[in-house]
């Protein structure tokens, strides 16, 4: 299902990564382990099409990414991958409600009240609906950003150090959350963080 | 856009007031210049008494300004056989009611302007009269309405009270200066005014008479002598001339000018006198109008670019959840094409706003009007130009969201 092949990629010529290759197929979530300044985020953006390589391959699906034009890798990415950074961030210009909908809306689908409700409502902030992000708790908008990275039903979650920030008991809450939801849309999840804490969370872990 | 409301509202105010200005420029110099090429058509040249030029097209033509004096009817009809005269149109004004300026003539001039009658029919006797049809809308005037004139133009002069004028007809609406004039017969100014200068007379002579009852006989020969005397001083205050051809063009003023007590005014030559000392004005306007236009594009431009600084982030995240990069570029578009088009409605609305004070001012000074709302085709190219100009402001803050490096924005935040 989603599959890297000899990844490299150089910012410049001093910051530059070599990634050793990751394979999912049907198995279970994936959790990637590393310290800080490995290139954890790069490799997540690289898997999210967010970066282009400087030389390997990334297919998802079936589909070698990094053959697609620009566009289509946009709606690629709209249609398969949710992202979940490292702070939440929402269009602070919208209510949560209208986030998922633009969410929706930026991924090609059709608005679905009933979907954003039952998403809204199993991670327990339906009724914060009608307000603007910002005023959410931090819990709240952690909750919130998986909320926005789980509405299209993508078939791979990329979620990039998601509980770094949290006490022990918000990082497991939150590990739990994520499976979850990951579960109950049939999503593959993948972490990548220095957070040793979600080991005992994940069997199928990759040390960078 | 809503949640910086100060820049947003600057960028519109600044682009309503370009917009407002032009657009009202616009609207004041062409509708003056139709109502100067409507009210000019037919006439080559205006002959009346020395004075200004100017004030004798303005007043002549325009009927905004005073007459210059009276001419030699004697004078005027002599001209009007000369060869090169095609016809020339009696006018005798001085005279008004309400503030709307009554007009001895002929029927040729209503003809001169296509003005048809609407209700009832032209003037046939004395004191009859024809109204225009905005004096007849703004005084309430119908068929078989009487009403005395005031000597002067203002409403305080005199009224000649013994004589009262009686409405027979109505005029449609021509779109030109004779919509505001009440017209009637040459002949009904000379009795409205002789039989007043008769009773001053017939005065003076009641208190000769104390005097010189001997003289019987000679009453009458003076009487006739009278009489003959106002024969002789009939006059009119201008006369309108079409000339024949252009040679009459040329030495018709000179003859005029040099061997006569009058003068000819050519008014297309005034009019463009005129407009070359108002347009001095008008370019000044629309100079500042451009430049406050041209600020506005920039105030839009750095108002937009500001936004994109802080949304820089929301713009990557909106395309790591599938926007395109055409889908962003569209919006940033959307957003200068939204207040440039906010502002030139509202610009809009101001040069009607403007339009419709100045016209309320003209009226009651001039009783010239200026309203008039429809949607002038100028104005559409205003439209494209404050889109250009929001497009132009959008351009740089465009192609940075085009170029926006997403990963590397969200790694920052």
């Amino acid at each position: 299902m989603l599959r890297t092949r000899s990844l490299f990629f150089a910012y410049n010529e001093h910051t530059k990564f070599q990634f050793p290759d990751i394979e999912l197929v049907e198995s279970d979530h994936l959790l990637v382990l590393g310290e800080s300044g490995i290139g954890k985020t790069t490799l997540l953006h690289l898997m999210a099409g967010l970066l282009k390589p400087t030389s390997g391959t990334i297919t998802i699906m079936d589909t070698s990414i990094l053959e697609l034009s620009s566009a289509e890798l946009d709606r690629f990415r709209g249609k398969c991958i949710g992202l979940i950074f490292q702070r939440p961030h929402f269009i602070s210009a919208l209510n949560l409600y209208e986030n998922l909908a633009m969410v929706q809306y930026l991924a090609g689908k059709k608005q679905n009240k009933k979907r954003i409700q039952e998403v809204l409502d199993s991670l327990g902030i339906l009724h914060k609906k009608n307000e603007k992000p910002h005023r959410l708790s931090q819990g709240e908008q952690q909750r919130a950003a998986i909320a926005l990275a789980v509405i299209n039903s993508p078939k791979f979650i990329l979620a990039d150090e998601p509980t770094s920030s949290l006490d022990n008991q918000n990082c497991a809450r939150v590990a739990s959350l994520l499976k979850e939801q990951a579960s109950g849309t049939g999503s593959k999840l993948i972490i990548i963080t220095h957070d040793q804490r979600l080991k005992d969370q994940f069997q199928n872990t990759l040390t960078l | 856009m809503v949640s910086r409301p100060f820049s947003t509202i600057l960028s519109v105010l600044l682009l309503t007031l370009g917009v407002g200005m032009i657009a009202l420029l616009l609207n004041v110099n062409n509708h003056i210049q139709e109502q100067i090429q409507n009210n000019v058509r037919g006439i080559d040249m205006v002959v009346g008494a020395k004075g200004s030029p100017m004030q004798l097209i303005l007043s002549a033509v325009y009927h905004i300004d005073a007459p210059t004096g009276n001419i030699d009817l004697d004078e005027a009809e002599r001209l009007q056989k000369n060869p090169w005269v095609s016809y020339g149109i009696p006018l005798s004004y001085g005279d008004s009611y309400q503030g709307y300026r009554i007009v001895g003539t002929d029927h040729q001039y209503p003809e001169l302007y296509n003005a048809k009658i609407a209700e009832g029919r032209l003037w046939k006797k004395t004191l009859e009269v024809v109204v225009g049809s905005k004096v007849a809308k703004k005084l309430n005037l119908s068929l078989g309405d009487t009403f005395s004139g005031t000597h002067g133009l203002n409403t305080e002069g005199d009224t000649h009270e013994e004589h009262s004028y009686l409405v027979v007809g109505i005029l449609e609406y021509s779109n030109s200066v004779i919509d505001q004039l009440i017209i009637t017969s040459t002949e009904s100014v000379w009795e409205v005014h002789h039989h007043e200068d008769h009773e001053e007379l017939a005065e003076e002579e009641d208190h000769k008479h104390d005097g010189e009852d001997k003289n019987h006989e000679h009453e009458e020969d003076h009487e006739s002598e009278q009489q003959h005397e106002h024969e002789e001083h009939r006059e009119v205050t201008a006369l309108l001339v079409k000339v024949r051809n252009p040679i009459g063009m040329i030495q018709l003023p000179r003859m005029i000018n040099e061997d006569t007590n009058m003068q000819a005014a050519v008014p297309v030559y005034e009019i463009n006198r005129l407009f070359g000392l108002m347009g001095v004005g008008l370019d000044t306007l629309s100079t500042i109008a451009l430049v406050i236009m041209i600020v506005s594009g920039l105030s839009v431009f750095i108002s937009l670019y500001n936004a994109l600084k802080d949304r820089q982030y929301e713009m990557a995240l909106m395309r790591s959840y599938g926007a395109t990069r055409w889908q962003l570029v569209w919006l940033v578009l959307q957003e200068g094409l939204l207040i440039t088009f906010s502002g030139f409605i509202s610009g809009i609305i101001l040069s009607r706003i403007g339009l419709w004070l100045l016209s309320d001012l003209m009226e009651t000074n001039y009783h010239y009007t200026l309203s008039e709302w429809s949607f002038r085709s100028d104005e559409a190219w205003l439209l494209v130009i404050a889109l250009f100009i929001g497009v132009m402001a959008s351009l740089i803050p465009a192609i940075r969201v085009f170029k926006l490096n997403i990963s590397k924005t969200l790694a920052d935040a």
